[in-house]
Protein backbone atom coordinates (compact mmCIF):
# COMPACT_ATOMS: atom_id res chain seq x y z
CA UNK A 1 0.00 0.00 0.00
CA UNK A 2 2.54 2.32 1.08
CA UNK A 3 4.92 1.58 -2.11
CA UNK A 4 1.98 1.36 -4.55
CA UNK A 5 0.91 5.19 -3.13
CA UNK A 6 4.47 6.25 -3.22
CA UNK A 7 5.02 4.86 -6.82
CA UNK A 8 1.97 6.51 -7.84
CA UNK A 9 3.04 9.73 -6.70
CA UNK A 10 6.56 9.95 -8.21
CA UNK A 11 5.09 8.15 -11.65
CA UNK A 12 2.72 11.68 -11.22
CA UNK A 13 5.71 13.92 -10.50
CA UNK A 14 8.15 12.66 -13.26
CA UNK A 15 5.30 12.24 -16.12
CA UNK A 16 4.74 15.20 -18.38
CA UNK A 17 3.34 18.24 -16.82
CA UNK A 18 4.29 16.89 -13.51
CA UNK A 19 6.56 19.92 -13.11
CA UNK A 20 9.29 17.55 -11.34
CA UNK A 21 12.15 19.15 -12.96
CA UNK A 22 10.82 22.87 -13.15
CA UNK A 23 11.90 23.32 -9.56
CA UNK A 24 15.30 22.77 -10.22
CA UNK A 25 15.22 25.04 -13.62
CA UNK A 26 14.31 27.32 -10.98
CA UNK A 27 16.90 26.89 -9.22
CA UNK A 28 19.52 27.33 -11.75
CA UNK A 29 17.40 30.16 -12.71
CA UNK A 30 17.99 32.14 -9.69
CA UNK A 31 21.24 31.49 -9.18
CA UNK A 32 21.67 32.92 -12.27
CA UNK A 33 20.43 36.31 -11.62
CA UNK A 34 22.15 36.47 -8.52
CA UNK A 35 25.43 37.77 -10.22
CA UNK A 36 23.45 40.62 -13.14
CA UNK A 37 21.82 41.71 -9.51
CA UNK A 38 24.70 41.76 -7.58
CA UNK A 39 27.93 42.18 -9.85
CA UNK A 40 30.41 39.58 -10.83
CA UNK A 41 32.76 40.11 -8.19
CA UNK A 42 34.19 36.90 -7.03
CA UNK A 43 35.15 37.68 -3.40
CA UNK A 44 31.30 39.43 -3.05
CA UNK A 45 29.76 35.96 -4.67
CA UNK A 46 31.55 33.81 -2.40
CA UNK A 47 30.45 35.60 0.60
CA UNK A 48 26.19 35.91 -0.05
CA UNK A 49 26.81 32.18 -1.90
CA UNK A 50 25.62 30.16 0.81
CA UNK A 51 22.82 32.57 1.69
CA UNK A 52 22.01 32.56 -1.84
CA UNK A 53 22.34 28.80 -2.46
CA UNK A 54 19.51 28.46 0.74
CA UNK A 55 17.58 30.97 -0.16
CA UNK A 56 17.27 29.49 -4.21
CA UNK A 57 16.33 25.99 -2.71
CA UNK A 58 13.58 27.42 -0.11
CA UNK A 59 11.97 29.28 -3.40
CA UNK A 60 11.91 26.75 -5.70
CA UNK A 61 10.91 24.08 -2.87
CA UNK A 62 7.74 26.31 -2.85
CA UNK A 63 7.14 26.69 -6.36
CA UNK A 64 6.21 23.11 -7.00
CA UNK A 65 3.65 22.97 -3.50
CA UNK A 66 0.77 23.43 -4.45
CA UNK A 67 0.59 20.18 -6.25
CA UNK A 68 0.82 18.12 -3.40
CA UNK A 69 -3.22 17.90 -2.89
CA UNK A 70 -4.41 20.24 -5.16
CA UNK A 71 -5.09 18.08 -7.94
CA UNK A 72 -6.27 15.20 -5.91
CA UNK A 73 -8.49 17.68 -3.83
CA UNK A 74 -10.16 18.52 -6.94
CA UNK A 75 -11.02 15.24 -8.62
CA UNK A 76 -11.56 13.74 -5.68
CA UNK A 77 -8.82 10.79 -5.24
CA UNK A 78 -8.45 12.32 -1.95
CA UNK A 79 -11.65 11.25 -0.39
CA UNK A 80 -10.48 7.73 -1.79
CA UNK A 81 -6.98 7.83 -0.37
CA UNK A 82 -9.31 8.98 2.75
CA UNK A 83 -11.61 5.86 2.89
CA UNK A 84 -8.35 3.47 2.31
CA UNK A 85 -7.21 1.59 5.44
CA UNK A 86 -4.03 4.07 5.18
CA UNK A 87 -4.18 6.70 8.13
CA UNK A 88 -4.15 10.14 6.56
CA UNK A 89 -0.97 10.70 8.67
CA UNK A 90 0.96 7.96 6.81
CA UNK A 91 -0.88 9.53 3.08
CA UNK A 92 0.53 13.07 4.20
CA UNK A 93 3.90 11.58 4.88
CA UNK A 94 4.35 9.46 1.96
CA UNK A 95 3.40 13.17 -0.30
CA UNK A 96 5.81 14.93 1.59
CA UNK A 97 8.59 12.29 0.82
CA UNK A 98 7.45 12.31 -2.57
CA UNK A 99 7.50 15.91 -2.78
CA UNK A 100 10.86 15.71 -1.31
CA UNK A 101 12.15 13.31 -3.75
CA UNK A 102 11.01 15.06 -7.07
CA UNK A 103 12.09 18.73 -5.85
CA UNK A 104 14.62 18.94 -2.56
CA UNK A 105 16.36 15.86 -3.99
CA UNK A 106 18.10 17.20 -7.26
CA UNK A 107 18.49 20.77 -5.53
CA UNK A 108 20.83 18.91 -3.31
CA UNK A 109 22.29 17.35 -6.29
CA UNK A 110 22.26 20.63 -8.52
CA UNK A 111 23.42 22.64 -5.19
CA UNK A 112 27.14 22.08 -5.74
CA UNK A 113 27.58 22.57 -9.20
CA UNK A 114 25.46 25.85 -8.80
CA UNK A 115 28.20 26.96 -6.14
CA UNK A 116 30.81 25.93 -8.29
CA UNK A 117 29.47 29.36 -10.32
CA UNK A 118 29.37 31.46 -7.60
CA UNK A 119 33.12 30.69 -6.46
CA UNK A 120 31.82 29.13 -3.12
CA UNK A 121 35.04 28.42 -1.36
CA UNK A 122 36.23 24.51 -1.10
CA UNK A 123 35.85 23.32 2.23
CA UNK A 124 31.93 24.23 2.01
CA UNK A 125 30.70 22.26 -0.66
CA UNK A 126 30.28 18.73 1.91
CA UNK A 127 28.26 20.72 4.20
CA UNK A 128 26.49 22.82 1.65
CA UNK A 129 24.91 19.28 0.39
CA UNK A 130 24.85 17.94 3.90
CA UNK A 131 22.74 20.59 5.32
CA UNK A 132 20.81 20.87 2.17
CA UNK A 133 20.25 17.29 2.35
CA UNK A 134 19.29 17.11 6.63
CA UNK A 135 17.14 20.96 5.62
CA UNK A 136 15.32 20.61 2.51
CA UNK A 137 13.11 17.62 4.31
CA UNK A 138 11.95 20.12 6.27
CA UNK A 139 10.96 22.37 3.77
CA UNK A 140 8.63 19.95 2.02
CA UNK A 141 6.74 18.45 5.70
CA UNK A 142 6.36 22.25 6.29
CA UNK A 143 4.76 22.68 2.52
CA UNK A 144 2.20 20.04 3.41
CA UNK A 145 0.65 21.96 6.25
CA UNK A 146 0.20 25.05 3.95
CA UNK A 147 -0.48 22.67 1.27
CA UNK A 148 -3.17 21.52 3.37
CA UNK A 149 -4.15 24.36 4.65
CA UNK A 150 -4.95 26.52 1.33
CA UNK A 151 -6.27 23.04 -0.84
CA UNK A 152 -9.60 24.70 -1.16
CA UNK A 153 -8.66 28.04 -2.25
CA UNK A 154 -8.72 28.92 -5.50
CA UNK A 155 -5.21 30.58 -6.61
CA UNK A 156 -4.00 30.05 -3.44
CA UNK A 157 -0.26 29.72 -4.59
CA UNK A 158 0.42 33.09 -3.83
CA UNK A 159 -1.64 32.53 -0.13
CA UNK A 160 0.44 29.39 0.32
CA UNK A 161 3.86 31.38 -0.33
CA UNK A 162 2.75 34.17 2.87
CA UNK A 163 2.04 31.37 5.10
CA UNK A 164 4.75 28.93 3.93
CA UNK A 165 7.67 31.39 3.93
CA UNK A 166 7.67 32.74 7.62
CA UNK A 167 7.59 28.87 8.62
CA UNK A 168 10.81 28.30 6.66
CA UNK A 169 12.71 31.12 9.01
CA UNK A 170 14.53 28.47 11.49
CA UNK A 171 15.57 26.38 8.84
CA UNK A 172 16.81 28.93 6.70
CA UNK A 173 18.74 30.64 9.35
CA UNK A 174 20.22 26.89 10.53
CA UNK A 175 20.85 25.70 6.62
CA UNK A 176 22.86 28.92 5.74
CA UNK A 177 24.63 29.20 8.61
CA UNK A 178 26.06 25.74 8.43
CA UNK A 179 27.42 26.70 5.08
CA UNK A 180 29.17 29.71 6.35
CA UNK A 181 30.41 28.51 9.02
CA UNK A 182 31.94 25.82 6.69
CA UNK A 183 33.27 28.78 4.31
CA UNK A 184 35.09 30.56 6.95
CA UNK A 185 36.37 27.56 8.39
CA UNK A 186 34.81 27.53 11.79
CA UNK A 187 33.00 24.62 13.62
CA UNK A 188 29.88 23.92 12.14
CA UNK A 189 28.34 21.35 14.42
CA UNK A 190 26.21 23.46 16.84
CA UNK A 191 24.35 24.89 14.05
CA UNK A 192 24.17 21.59 11.92
CA UNK A 193 22.69 19.48 15.25
CA UNK A 194 20.30 22.29 15.88
CA UNK A 195 19.14 21.72 11.86
CA UNK A 196 18.93 18.82 12.08
CA UNK A 197 16.50 19.30 15.09
CA UNK A 198 14.43 20.94 13.12
CA UNK A 199 13.69 18.78 10.66
CA UNK A 200 13.16 16.07 12.73
CA UNK A 201 10.71 17.79 14.86
CA UNK A 202 8.85 18.52 11.63
CA UNK A 203 9.21 15.18 10.41
CA UNK A 204 7.57 14.00 13.65
CA UNK A 205 4.91 16.95 13.78
CA UNK A 206 3.91 17.82 10.22
CA UNK A 207 1.84 15.16 8.79
CA UNK A 208 -0.22 15.20 11.61
CA UNK A 209 -0.80 18.79 11.51
CA UNK A 210 -1.38 18.55 8.10
CA UNK A 211 -3.64 15.27 8.29
CA UNK A 212 -5.84 17.12 10.80
CA UNK A 213 -6.21 19.70 8.63
CA UNK A 214 -6.92 17.44 5.61
CA UNK A 215 -9.82 16.43 7.83
CA UNK A 216 -11.03 19.90 8.85
CA UNK A 217 -11.42 20.49 4.83
CA UNK A 218 -13.02 17.44 3.79
CA UNK A 219 -15.77 17.68 6.98
CA UNK B 1 -23.54 30.23 35.94
CA UNK B 2 -19.56 29.86 34.00
CA UNK B 3 -17.37 31.36 31.45
CA UNK B 4 -18.72 29.06 28.95
CA UNK B 5 -22.28 30.42 28.83
CA UNK B 6 -20.96 33.98 26.75
CA UNK B 7 -19.65 31.73 24.06
CA UNK B 8 -23.47 32.34 23.62
CA UNK B 9 -23.45 34.98 20.96
CA UNK B 10 -26.67 36.42 22.93
CA UNK B 11 -24.83 36.86 26.63
CA UNK B 12 -21.77 37.78 25.07
CA UNK B 13 -23.10 40.70 23.24
CA UNK B 14 -25.38 41.68 26.26
CA UNK B 15 -22.09 41.46 28.40
CA UNK B 16 -20.03 43.22 26.08
CA UNK B 17 -22.60 46.11 25.30
CA UNK B 18 -22.47 46.63 29.27
CA UNK B 19 -18.81 46.18 29.61
CA UNK B 20 -17.67 48.57 26.96
CA UNK B 21 -18.62 51.90 27.97
CA UNK B 22 -16.34 50.91 31.49
CA UNK B 23 -13.48 49.96 29.84
CA UNK B 24 -13.37 52.60 26.93
CA UNK B 25 -14.01 55.31 30.42
CA UNK B 26 -11.01 53.46 31.92
CA UNK B 27 -9.17 53.35 28.85
CA UNK B 28 -9.01 57.13 28.32
CA UNK B 29 -8.37 57.65 32.10
CA UNK B 30 -5.29 55.71 31.54
CA UNK B 31 -3.92 56.69 29.04
CA UNK B 32 -4.28 60.50 29.71
CA UNK B 33 -2.77 60.24 33.05
CA UNK B 34 -0.42 57.71 32.18
CA UNK B 35 0.80 59.63 29.20
CA UNK B 36 0.44 63.28 30.23
CA UNK B 37 2.45 62.27 33.44
CA UNK B 38 5.25 60.40 31.42
CA UNK B 39 5.55 62.69 28.71
CA UNK B 40 5.87 66.18 30.60
CA UNK B 41 5.99 65.23 34.06
CA UNK B 42 8.88 62.90 34.30
CA UNK B 43 12.58 64.24 34.87
CA UNK B 44 14.46 63.56 31.26
CA UNK B 45 16.31 60.92 31.06
CA UNK B 46 20.36 61.20 31.50
CA UNK B 47 22.16 60.07 28.25
CA UNK B 48 19.45 60.05 25.88
CA UNK B 49 17.30 63.52 26.97
CA UNK B 50 13.56 63.88 25.50
CA UNK B 51 13.60 60.70 23.18
CA UNK B 52 13.62 58.34 26.06
CA UNK B 53 9.92 59.48 26.49
CA UNK B 54 8.73 57.67 23.63
CA UNK B 55 8.80 54.29 26.08
CA UNK B 56 5.56 55.29 27.25
CA UNK B 57 4.28 54.60 23.95
CA UNK B 58 6.65 52.01 22.48
CA UNK B 59 6.59 49.46 25.75
CA UNK B 60 3.14 48.94 25.98
CA UNK B 61 2.60 48.38 22.23
CA UNK B 62 5.62 46.26 22.14
CA UNK B 63 4.16 43.92 24.84
CA UNK B 64 0.37 43.98 23.63
CA UNK B 65 1.56 43.24 19.73
CA UNK B 66 3.11 39.89 21.90
CA UNK B 67 0.26 39.45 23.92
CA UNK B 68 -2.17 40.01 21.12
CA UNK B 69 -0.94 37.19 19.20
CA UNK B 70 -1.41 35.19 22.83
CA UNK B 71 -4.67 35.76 22.96
CA UNK B 72 -5.05 34.76 19.35
CA UNK B 73 -3.55 31.52 20.49
CA UNK B 74 -5.69 30.64 23.63
CA UNK B 75 -9.30 31.57 21.60
CA UNK B 76 -8.45 29.33 18.78
CA UNK B 77 -7.29 26.70 20.88
CA UNK B 78 -10.82 26.54 23.03
CA UNK B 79 -12.55 26.88 19.49
CA UNK B 80 -10.73 23.88 18.49
CA UNK B 81 -11.46 21.88 21.81
CA UNK B 82 -15.02 23.66 22.33
CA UNK B 83 -15.72 25.16 19.38
CA UNK B 84 -17.21 28.28 20.86
CA UNK B 85 -18.14 30.89 17.97
CA UNK B 86 -17.45 33.93 19.96
CA UNK B 87 -13.98 32.59 20.89
CA UNK B 88 -12.63 32.12 17.25
CA UNK B 89 -14.57 35.53 16.15
CA UNK B 90 -12.20 36.95 19.12
CA UNK B 91 -9.61 35.90 17.87
CA UNK B 92 -10.41 36.93 14.43
CA UNK B 93 -11.26 40.63 15.85
CA UNK B 94 -8.02 40.50 17.67
CA UNK B 95 -5.90 39.82 14.36
CA UNK B 96 -5.64 43.47 12.88
CA UNK B 97 -5.23 45.04 15.97
CA UNK B 98 -2.37 42.57 17.10
CA UNK B 99 -1.06 43.51 13.07
CA UNK B 100 -1.65 47.41 14.20
CA UNK B 101 0.03 47.26 17.53
CA UNK B 102 3.23 45.64 16.08
CA UNK B 103 3.64 47.46 13.15
CA UNK B 104 3.51 50.94 15.33
CA UNK B 105 5.91 49.52 17.73
CA UNK B 106 8.32 49.21 15.03
CA UNK B 107 7.43 52.54 13.76
CA UNK B 108 8.25 53.76 17.22
CA UNK B 109 11.12 52.00 17.75
CA UNK B 110 12.63 53.31 14.07
CA UNK B 111 11.39 56.90 15.73
CA UNK B 112 13.52 56.23 18.81
CA UNK B 113 16.53 53.86 16.97
CA UNK B 114 16.81 56.68 14.71
CA UNK B 115 19.06 59.39 17.00
CA UNK B 116 20.12 57.02 19.71
CA UNK B 117 21.36 53.79 17.47
CA UNK B 118 21.84 56.02 14.91
CA UNK B 119 19.73 53.63 12.22
CA UNK B 120 16.05 53.78 12.47
CA UNK B 121 16.25 49.78 11.69
CA UNK B 122 19.16 47.04 12.47
CA UNK B 123 18.84 43.37 11.87
CA UNK B 124 18.84 42.76 16.02
CA UNK B 125 17.55 39.80 17.36
CA UNK B 126 14.06 41.61 18.76
CA UNK B 127 13.89 43.83 15.80
CA UNK B 128 13.96 40.61 13.42
CA UNK B 129 11.56 38.72 15.66
CA UNK B 130 8.75 41.78 15.61
CA UNK B 131 9.03 41.80 11.74
CA UNK B 132 8.65 38.12 11.06
CA UNK B 133 5.55 38.43 13.78
CA UNK B 134 3.63 41.20 11.89
CA UNK B 135 4.38 38.57 8.64
CA UNK B 136 2.26 35.80 10.77
CA UNK B 137 -0.17 38.14 11.31
CA UNK B 138 -0.59 39.29 7.73
CA UNK B 139 -0.71 35.37 7.04
CA UNK B 140 -3.43 34.98 9.64
CA UNK B 141 -5.45 37.57 8.32
CA UNK B 142 -5.28 36.62 4.75
CA UNK B 143 -6.46 32.80 5.21
CA UNK B 144 -9.58 34.41 6.84
CA UNK B 145 -9.87 36.82 4.02
CA UNK B 146 -9.33 34.07 1.00
CA UNK B 147 -12.07 30.83 2.66
CA UNK B 148 -15.61 31.47 2.63
CA UNK B 149 -17.03 29.05 4.62
CA UNK B 150 -17.15 30.61 7.71
CA UNK B 151 -16.65 27.73 10.44
CA UNK B 152 -14.09 25.93 7.72
CA UNK B 153 -12.27 29.10 7.81
CA UNK B 154 -12.32 29.19 11.85
CA UNK B 155 -10.34 25.65 11.54
CA UNK B 156 -8.06 26.39 8.91
CA UNK B 157 -6.77 30.08 11.06
CA UNK B 158 -6.90 28.17 13.87
CA UNK B 159 -4.53 25.70 13.13
CA UNK B 160 -2.59 28.70 11.22
CA UNK B 161 -2.82 30.21 15.13
CA UNK B 162 -0.92 27.14 16.59
CA UNK B 163 1.39 26.16 14.00
CA UNK B 164 2.35 29.61 13.78
CA UNK B 165 2.74 30.22 17.38
CA UNK B 166 5.48 27.53 17.59
CA UNK B 167 7.46 28.68 14.58
CA UNK B 168 6.89 32.22 15.73
CA UNK B 169 8.55 31.01 19.47
CA UNK B 170 11.13 28.63 17.36
CA UNK B 171 12.41 31.49 15.04
CA UNK B 172 12.40 33.85 18.24
CA UNK B 173 15.55 31.79 19.97
CA UNK B 174 16.75 31.11 15.55
CA UNK B 175 17.17 34.68 15.34
CA UNK B 176 19.35 34.90 18.95
CA UNK B 177 21.67 32.05 16.86
CA UNK B 178 22.16 33.90 14.01
CA UNK B 179 22.80 37.87 15.32
CA UNK B 180 23.31 39.65 18.66
CA UNK B 181 21.66 42.96 19.26
CA UNK B 182 21.95 46.23 19.50
CA UNK B 183 18.05 46.58 21.45
CA UNK B 184 18.56 47.02 25.30
CA UNK B 185 17.34 44.10 28.02
CA UNK B 186 13.76 44.52 29.17
CA UNK B 187 12.77 47.78 31.04
CA UNK B 188 10.24 45.76 33.35
CA UNK B 189 10.39 42.72 35.10
CA UNK B 190 9.01 41.42 38.41
CA UNK B 191 12.79 40.95 40.46
CA UNK B 192 13.29 44.93 41.03
CA UNK B 193 16.93 44.47 40.11
CA UNK B 194 17.11 45.64 36.01
CA UNK B 195 13.81 47.82 36.35
CA UNK B 196 13.67 51.04 35.24
CA UNK B 197 14.06 54.03 38.46
CA UNK B 198 11.02 54.34 40.30
CA UNK B 199 9.83 58.29 38.61
CA UNK B 200 9.30 56.42 35.29
CA UNK B 201 7.91 53.03 36.48
CA UNK B 202 4.58 54.40 37.51
CA UNK B 203 3.67 56.33 34.66
CA UNK B 204 4.60 53.47 32.53
CA UNK B 205 2.57 51.09 34.23
CA UNK B 206 -0.42 53.44 33.71
CA UNK B 207 0.35 53.82 30.60
CA UNK B 208 0.18 50.19 29.81
CA UNK B 209 -2.63 49.75 31.28
CA UNK B 210 -4.12 51.82 29.35
CA UNK B 211 -3.08 49.93 26.54
CA UNK B 212 -3.60 46.52 27.73
CA UNK B 213 -7.69 48.27 28.29
CA UNK B 214 -7.44 49.72 24.50
CA UNK B 215 -6.85 46.41 23.49
CA UNK B 216 -9.82 44.76 25.66
CA UNK B 217 -11.85 47.59 24.51
CA UNK B 218 -10.88 47.73 20.61
CA UNK B 219 -11.25 43.40 20.94
CA UNK B 220 -14.59 43.97 22.58
CA UNK B 221 -15.91 46.01 19.79
CA UNK B 222 -14.89 43.92 16.89
CA UNK B 223 -15.96 40.97 18.40
CA UNK B 224 -19.25 42.68 18.53
CA UNK B 225 -18.91 43.49 14.94
CA UNK B 226 -18.18 40.33 13.67
CA UNK B 227 -21.19 38.48 15.66
CA UNK B 228 -23.24 40.75 14.15
CA UNK B 229 -22.08 40.19 10.76
CA UNK B 230 -22.28 36.64 10.99
CA UNK B 231 -26.30 37.03 11.95
CA UNK B 232 -26.65 39.22 9.16
CA UNK B 233 -24.91 36.55 7.09
CA UNK B 234 -27.00 33.85 8.31
CA UNK B 235 -30.27 35.92 8.21
CA UNK B 236 -29.21 36.96 4.58
CA UNK B 237 -28.83 33.48 3.78
CA UNK B 238 -32.29 32.69 5.06
CA UNK B 239 -33.61 35.36 3.33
CA UNK B 240 -32.18 33.78 -0.17
CA UNK B 241 -33.26 30.81 0.33
CA UNK B 242 -36.89 31.57 0.72
CA UNK B 243 -37.03 34.15 -2.49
Amino acid sequence: MTRAVLMRELRLALRSGGGAGLGLVFFLIVILLIPFGVGPDETLLALIAPGTLWIAALLACLLSLDRIFQADYEDGTLDILTLSPMPLEGLVAIKGLAHWLTTGLPLVIAAPVLGLTLSLPAPAYGWLIASLLVGTPALSFLGTIGAALTVGVRRGGLLLSLLVLPLYIPTLIFGASVVTSAAEGQSVTTAFQLLGGITLFTLALAPFTAAATLRMQMR
Amino acid sequence: MSLWEFANPVKFIRLSGRLLPWVSGLTVICLAVGLIWGLFFTPEEARQGHIAKIIYIHVPLAMMAINAWGMMFVTSLIWLIRRHHVSVLAAKAAAPIGATFTLLAIITGAIWGAPTWGTPWVWDPRLTSFAVLLVFYFGYMALWAAIEDPDKAADLTSVLAMVGTVFAFLSRYAVNFWNQGLHQGASLSLDKEENVADVFYIPLLLSIAGFVLLFLALVLLRTQTEVRARRLRALMLREGANA
